[in-house]
């Protein structure tokens, strides 16, 4: 999922300053599993905003407007009279969310509340760590199912290079070497052979670096068989 | 083309163990820096390594620093990480390192950005080392850069790169060894040693597989100047200093002479080890005292071809 988490409140508060009808959309996807920008979270947003402008003797009403998924049309068409009965959106998405909204409705000042992390997993309760960089072209079939793309602090994909020991990265101990995962992985697994082959550069116009991607489907158009 | 090999090339190719120390390039633009460094190792060394924007801290470049090193007399190692360029960087960098008559390339990730002076800047790696002395090895022989079109004069570098006996884990760092060679590594220079015992496992490792045969190894020694140093190098990720050394600057009355006596010591062990073909001696901080560690260790005098 994509893991994201929220901005420092006093900055989510400046930049919501001037408006006196806040709509707050939270997001009721990854950034509510991950516990960013769901509906508590908007709640509790909503507390802070409203608590400051009080203290600041402000006149300013704020609602939280929860959809379901606000990278959608189908659940945003659903409440967007609520939504735009504001003067500006504080979406509590990721990064898609309030460009689906902005790109949606033009006129509107759409600001972000959240940022925007990676794409990761819980490792444990309240704790999530990057999995995939979306790069385009998955080779973890070669690689024991560990991405040394997005775990590996070099992105090598011939390593580990010299700074791993005890299993850990250079960089910090906390991180595990992904090159020593994926050899522990493929030894369990019976492939170490695998590490003999040189894996050669990268094509990364997959990745970001070939431009924003896009990704189309020619055989999905269900608005003629409605 | 016709081209003459470097001096450290020939020295290996000629079966004599080949000494190289490095030159740190200045945080400036102050080429007499770079001159006096090289002068200090005229005479004394058969090439020196010239560092890359090491642990990651912005310095004079490698190719202009081995130039300028070059016009003292000491033939330059240009150092290239991966870390900083892509690879239409790096290409166009070796066309000029050759074009400039420097001859010899080492390869290597280089240290994380995080640990340097310009931790906010977002790192390439583009491709691995392995990779790029592929790509070399491919531009040299077949004269095709990276993206398949022709190159009519390529380089012909003596190519080089690193390999840590101290990393985890340590079969993983044999298998990348083997393909660094594989790739297209002439030469090879080893972290700086001093846990003699792993460096044997490691070196055991490595000649079953032959590798000791198919490259030009060279020992990594550092030099201690105090003990304040030592303890740092212990520190530094990737090393491995077994504590009876740091006692022994604790215990020393001269601390610089016990940093001198270890590494000839060192030295001295590396040197009958099987497969080990030479010497590259890094005095960081304390480059000065190269000369006499290469005396003491009796490998002068030098010029040896």
């Amino acid at each position: 999922m994509i893991v994201a988490e929220q901005k420092p409140i006093n900055e989510i508060v400046d930049s919501l300053n001037g408006f006196g009808r806040i709509v707050i959309a939270s997001c009721g996807t990854c950034v509510t599993v991950c516990m960013a920008g769901g509906e508590k979270e908007a709640l509790a947003v909503r507390g802070v905003v409203e608590a400051d402008a009080k203290a600041k003797g402000e006149d300013v009403s704020v609602s939280v407007v929860n959809l379901k998924r606000q990278c959608d049309d189908e659940f945003v068409d659903d409440l967007e009279d609520e939504l735009l009965d504001g003067d500006v959106i504080l979406s509590m998405a990721c990064g898609v969310g309030v460009q689906f909204l902005a790109d949606k409705y033009p006129g509107r000042l759409v600001l972000p509340a959240l940022n925007t992390k990676f794409y990761g997993a819980a490792k444990e309760l309240g704790y999530w760590t990057e999995l995939c960089a979306g790069c385009g072209n998955c080779l973890l079939e070669k690689t024991g199912g560990i991405c040394p793309i997005a775990r590996c602090s070099k992105s090598i994909l011939n390593g580990p290079c010299g700074g791993s020991q005890d299993s850990k990265c250079e960089i910090d101990a906390e991180i595990d070497c992904a090159w020593h995962l994926i050899y522990d992985r493929l030894s369990e697994l019976g492939q170490l052979d695998r590490l003999n082959e040189i894996y050669e550069p990268r094509d990364w116009r997959t990745n970001r670096d070939g431009g924003p991607r896009s990704v189309r489907k020619d055989d999905v158009n269900i608005s003629d068989s409605e | 083309m016709d081209y003459e090999k470097s001096n450290f090339q020939k020295v290996l190719e000629a079966g004599k163990f080949a000494i190289t120390a490095e030159i740190g390039p200045p945080m400036s633009a102050d080429a007499e820096n770079v001159r006096e460094k090289a002068r200090e190792l005229a005479g004394v060394v058969d090439a020196a390594n010239v560092t890359d924007n090491q642990t990651a801290i912005v310095r004079m470049s490698s190719i202009a620093a081995a130039y300028l090193s070059q016009g003292e007399g000491v033939e330059g190692i240009v150092q290239m990480t991966m870390r900083d360029r892509n690879r239409l960087a790096m290409q166009a960098d070796i066309l000029g390192a050759w074009a400039l008559g420097l001859k010899n390339l080492l390869v290597l990730s280089g240290d994380h950005q995080t640990f340097g002076n310009h931790p906010q800047s977002k790192n390439v790696f583009d491709v691995d080392t392995i990779q790029f002395l592929q790509a070399i090895n491919r531009l040299q022989e077949d004269g095709v850069f990276m993206g398949g079109s022709k190159c009519k004069h390529p380089p012909k570098f003596f190519l080089g790169a690193t390999v840590n006996p101290f990393a985890d884990p340590l079969e993983l760092q044999v298998i990348r060894l083997e393909k660094k060679i594989d790739a297209g590594a002439r030469f090879i220079q080893t972290q700086c040693i001093y846990d003699l015992e792993r460096f044997d496992r490691f070196m055991d490792m490595a000649r079953a597989r032959g590798l000791h045969e198919r490259a030009y190894m060279q020992a990594g020694i550092f030099v201690n100047k105090s003990l304040k140093s030592i303890q740092m190098t212990q520190l530094v990720a990737g090393m491995s200093v077994p504590d009876e050394y740091v006692k022994r600057f604790e215990q020393a009355e001269d601390v610089q002479a016990e940093g001198i006596k270890i590494a000839v010591e060192l030295i001295a062990k590396l040197k009958g080890v099987d497969g080990i073909k030479g010497m590259h001696i890094m005095a960081v901080g304390w480059e000065d005292i190269v000369p006499e560690i290469v005396k003491q260790a009796g490998f002068l005098p030098r010029p040896i071809l």
